[in-house]
């Protein structure tokens, strides 16, 4: 029987969208293996998320809910997390490979001598035999990789994981975990924290996103694109050549290295369709292209398609649907 | 003020997909003895080293590298940064290495060359994308490890470093040594090296180190993952092309297909 861990993150007092995403795949995962999930969670409420996470299928839920876990700090949650899967006897611990994610899954596998996997998208089992599935070369191939060690601390690409429907009534036993992380532990400090400034819709909750790339040749073709989302009810988003020639500011970025993005709608107006930027609308359901050129690779990608220089387009279609739709 | 920056080669990541294909024999890349450039956020990360140098009186740079003979053209680079020295790892048994294992023996390497106060890392090569590299030297190090850094103030003993976070960014302080993994940013745009440096750099010494030279564990050397199969994902889309080249014209079919998707 595997012994699944999920480390479960809590934003306030409910779980992260990455830890819900981790206890998907976990509850998963132990359904073909025949194994069982259990959940750590960290901080004074940690109780709270515990009970989150059994309605997310978990059966035993770890806490270690000491005041000193109230924020993140990466020292003290490596030596929690590394304790309960220490002390619980796991063989497979999932994180999701958010920010956070990315602080922990080498220092904890490093620590527990076990087979470190990131950007886990998927796994394939055979009798006992897992192996783990994730996109190589910038989202151009897949690889399956299987583990050497005994141990595997597995973290899950963010936003590849449809999140169980809660089942509230679902039950499981609270563990309170006898350990206490000491202040000296800590190495790190926090001085300055800086929300960014969010745009009126979040990229990653848009139904519509209207995004330009390079062949907008400048900031001016983004209001063009943005009058036609303010329309739509959509937002604009962006390649990175458009982001790192200035055009537009970073947090637009859609892609591997960007925003992931599943919006109803996607145009893509002069972008070429680069394996990087394809990763992070995957899960678009409707796309469109604009592009002069036929043979770019986001006609692969697009339902539909349209030759065509934007600027013959884009403002032609925003008068056409003003017509229709106010 | 000692730096290392660790570089990885890694094959062009802008490569147009039309012509990626994975050797079934090899599960590597067909085309992977061409391309081959120095991963992007390393050479990010090589930028940021050169300016806290720059920066602070008597402090140098080491560019350090795991791979074999051609992947010195990375070190090369390195040097026409105008980075101090260059150190390559390499043994022929290291075909296959996982990012735990790299980072054991870059972890090594640094200690062998006497340690340093910051170890610079790209956040995630932009070839496997693992991100193990630098939290694992820190492990093995036993140092602190920051990541997704973009930029590095350094004092004294310590490191002010701003981070991103869930929802925006960090500043956050830290004793050195330490680990920083980069990530790009305004501040650390790669330079275009200068002609003459390019041609120093070429009669510049690459230091050569090998398995016998370091003090490594037999076990933390095996990589702890195996690709057992890579495959390029067949994701096309039948695209409907919207007959016709005029722009009004095209637009005006457009807004009736969007109208039709019922979305709008
Ligand atoms: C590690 C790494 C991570 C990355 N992460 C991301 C990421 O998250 N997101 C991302 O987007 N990229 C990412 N990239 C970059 C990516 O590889 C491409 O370089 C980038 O997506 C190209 O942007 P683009 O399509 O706007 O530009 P280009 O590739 O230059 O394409 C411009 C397109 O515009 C078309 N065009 C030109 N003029 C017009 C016109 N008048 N009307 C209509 N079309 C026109 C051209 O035909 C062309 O197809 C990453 C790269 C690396 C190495
Ligand atoms: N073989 C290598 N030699 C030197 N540095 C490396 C090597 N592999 C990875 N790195 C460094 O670690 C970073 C993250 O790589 P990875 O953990 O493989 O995603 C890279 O950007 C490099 O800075």
């Amino acid at each position: 029987m595997t012994r699944i861990l999920v480390f479960a993150n809590q934003q306030g007092d409910s779980l992260s969208s990455g830890a819900k995403e981790a206890l998907a795949f976990g509850s998963r995962l132990a359904s073909s293996t025949g194994g069982e999930v259990r959940s750590v969670t960290l901080g004074p409420l940690a109780e709270a998320g515990a009970r989150e996470a059994i309605a997310n299928g978990a059966s035993i839920a770890y806490t270690i809910s000491n005041p000193l876990l109230t924020e993140y700090d990466v020292e003290l949650f490596v030596n929690s997390i590394h304790t309960v899967f220490e002390q619980s006897g796991s063989d497979i611990l999932i994180l999701s490979f958010d920010k956070i994610g990315k602080d922990l899954v080498g220092r904890i596998a490093t620590r527990a001598g076990a087979s470190a996997i990131t950007e886990v998208v998927n796994y394939s089992a055979n009798s006992d035999k897992v192996s783990w599935i994730r996109p190589i070369y910038g989202d151009k191939a897949f690889g399956e990789y299987s583990t050497t060690r005994p141990k595997v601390v597995v973290g899950i690409r963010q936003k590849s994981q449809d999140v169980i429907v809660q089942d509230e009534t679902s039950k499981g036993e609270i563990i309170e975990v006898d350990y206490a992380p000491s202040e000296e532990m800590i190495v790190t400090k926090l001085v300055v924290k800086i929300q960014a400034a969010l745009s009126d819709i979040r990229l990653e909750d848009a139904r519509i996103i209207i995004s330009g790339g390079r062949g907008l040749g400048g900031p001016e073709g983004f209001t063009e694109l943005q009058v036609l989302a303010n329309l739509l009810g959509g937002t604009v988003g962006a390649s990175r050549a458009a982001c790192d020639a200035g055009w537009v500011p970073s947090n637009l970025q859609v892609g591997q290295t960007g925003a992931v993005v599943a919006p109803d709608l996607y145009i893509a107006v002069g972008i070429s369709g680069a394996s990087q930027h394809l990763a992070g609308i995957t899960n678009a359901k409707t796309v469109v292209a604009i592009n002069t050129d036929p043979e770019a690779t986001i006609f692969k990608r697009a339902n539909i398609g349209v030759v065509a220089d934007y600027k013959s387009v884009i403002q032609a279609l925003t008068e056409k649907l003003k017509k229709v739709l106010v | 003020m000692h730096i290392v920056v660790c570089l990885k080669q890694v094959l062009d990541p802008e490569i147009t997909p039309k012509y990626f294909k994975i050797d079934p024999d090899t599960n590597r890349p067909e085309n992977s003895d061409t391309d081959l450039v120095l991963d992007s956020f390393a050479e990010n990360a090589l930028e940021l080293a050169i300016q806290l140098r720059d920066k602070v009186p008597g402090a140098t740079v080491t560019a350090l590298c795991l791979g074999d003979e051609e992947s010195e053209e990375v070190l090369r680079r390195a040097l026409a940064f105008t980075a101090n020295a260059a150190v390559r790892v390499w043994d022929e048994e290291w075909e296959n290495l996982d990012g735990q294992a790299v980072g054991h023996i870059l972890a090594q390497t640094i200690k062998s060359l006497g340690g340093a106060q910051l170890v610079l890392t790209g956040y995630q090569a932009s070839d496997i994308e693992e991100g193990l590299v630098g939290p694992v030297m820190a492990e093995e190090l036993g140092i602190p490890c920051v990541t997704l850094v973009s930029e590095l103030e350094v004092e004294e003993n310590s490191a002010k470093a701003t981070v991103e976070v869930e929802g925006g960014y960090a500043v956050v302080s830290v004793a050195t040594p330490a680990v920083f993994t980069i990530i790009s940013s305004e501040s650390n745009v790669p330079r275009l090296p200068k002609v003459k440096d390019i041609r120093l750099a070429r009669s510049k010494p690459i230091t050569l180190l090998e398995s016998e030279d370091l003090n490594l564990d037999r076990e933390s050397c095996q990589p702890g993952v195996k690709l057992e199969r890579a495959y390029v994902l067949n994701r096309e889309v039948a695209c409907e092309v919207l007959p016709g080249d005029d722009g009004a014209e095209l637009a005006s079919e457009l807004a009736d297909r969007l109208l039709a998707l019922k979305i709008l």
